[in-house]
């Protein structure tokens, strides 16, 4: 229980972090960060429930006014702008790469890429776009289609999230909590 | 340390948290429902006046705040100029304006601890039903006291990396940092339990 709790805060703070790490500006709009990265993490190394948990306390502690969302954003402002979709669908994906992680059976680094991208890009991303279409008064297809360049750093932070949860799980093996039951 | 409240004293400091997000609340659902042009509008100024109430550099605050949603705000006119629809383009601009800036108005005028206040409030049925928040709490507190740690460990990592490395310090010291940040982890779940641990606050409640 105790362990539990102190790992939730603790990705929780290292995805606050990593909001702070400044924005690469590949085109102005929805800030890209490593935000996204510690939300994969916190699926990967804690799992489906403590992993949505996790990115749930984030959002809380930004919603109550602490600016750690990306670009030093916080307060309610962010939940109801444009991307606020993203910031909801973070739980969702934390929750699916930490479910499908719990539950792989194969090669470690596969299986952690394949999660993060899943939950990460493919989960993540509708919900978005959606979001987005509706508050804009815009078709999908063309918010689809504006969201496209963010995909591949995306895909790229699947990769490192899946690197960064192997590297943890040779060096601290008990830290992944998500694979302690197989 | 981080905060998002404004140094500004206004009249709005003194109304409850509470009241003002219910405000926040009704206010975005009917400009929601109402897409009237002239109900934006007025929206907008309702919003405006408000931040002018507080004080010019409160004003200059709010639009500081603002403007980070430029893009938003540059994507709606190139769309509307070049479809032609002025009056839905602009309708739903001022609505965007107005909610997001009274959302900041809430923000800057609510001090952290009302706003957790609200937070136990909402949580009441929660505890009603038996189910203890004391976990939720304990692990909201470590995280915001997590945070600085974090970024020190990783400061004096990133130096340490320049000490050695004419390079700059990438993702590679994202690892280490995470290796650190588990230990210090592990030790405070240890302490944590060795003063009783977290469910045994649970009777108190």
């Amino acid at each position: 229980m105790e362990r539990n709790l102190t790992y939730i805060a603790l990705m929780a703070a290292f995805t606050a972090v990593l909001g702070f790490i400044p924005k690469i500006d590949l085109i102005p709009g929805v800030p890209i960060s490593l935000q996204l990265l510690g939300v994969m993490l916190c699926g990967l190394v804690l799992g489906a429930q403590r992993g949505a948990l996790a990115v749930i306390l984030v959002l809380v502690v930004a919603a109550v006014g602490m600016p750690i969302l990306t670009g030093a954003r916080g307060g309610i402002a962010p939940f109801l702008g444009a991307t606020g979709g993203f910031l909801f669908a973070y739980i969702l994906a934390a929750f699916v790469t930490g479910f499908i992680f719990e539950r792989w059976k194969g090669d470690l680094i596969v299986g952690a890429v394949i999660a993060a991208f899943v939950g990460g890009v493919v989960v993540l991303y509708p919900i978005g776009i959606v979001w987005l279409a509706v508050y804009l008064e815009k078709p999908i297809l063309v918010m689809t289609q504006s969201m496209l360049v963010f995909i591949p750093v995306d895909v790229a932070k699947a990769v490192v999230a899946g690197l960064i949860a192997t590297q943890i799980s040779k060096a601290r093996p008990a830290a992944l909590l998500s694979r302690q039951d197989s | 340390m981080l905060s998002l409240t404004s140094d500004h004293r206004t009249v709005f400091h003194g109304i409850p948290a509470g009241f003002k997000l219910l405000v926040l609340l009704v206010f975005s659902i009917a400009l929601f429902v109402f897409p009237d042009l002239r109900v934006q509008a007025f929206a907008l100024l309702l919003v405006f006046l408000a931040f002018i109430c507080g004080g010019m550099g409160f004003l200059g605050e709010g639009i500081n705040h603002l403007r980070r949603i430029w893009p938003v705000v540059a994507f709606i006119c190139i769309w509307h100029v070049w479809s032609g629809e002025y009056a839905v383009g602009l309708a739903l601009l001022f609505r965007i304006l107005a909610v997001l800036a009274l959302a900041n108005l809430v923000t800057m005028t609510t001090q952290l601890s009302q706003m957790m206040g609200v937070l136990s409030w909402l949580t009441t049925p929660i505890r009603r039903a038996g189910i203890s928040t004391r976990p939720a709490e304990i692990a909201m507190a470590m995280m915001v006291r997590f945070i600085p740690v974090l970024s020190e460990k990783s400061e004096a990592l990133r130096e340490s990396w320049r000490a050695r490395s004419p390079k700059r310090p990438g993702w590679r010291i994202v690892v280490p940092i995470t290796l650190l940040a588990i230990d210090d982890a592990d030790q405070v779940s240890e302490a944590l339990r060795a003063r009783g641990g977290v469910q045994e606050t649970q009777s108190k409640l």
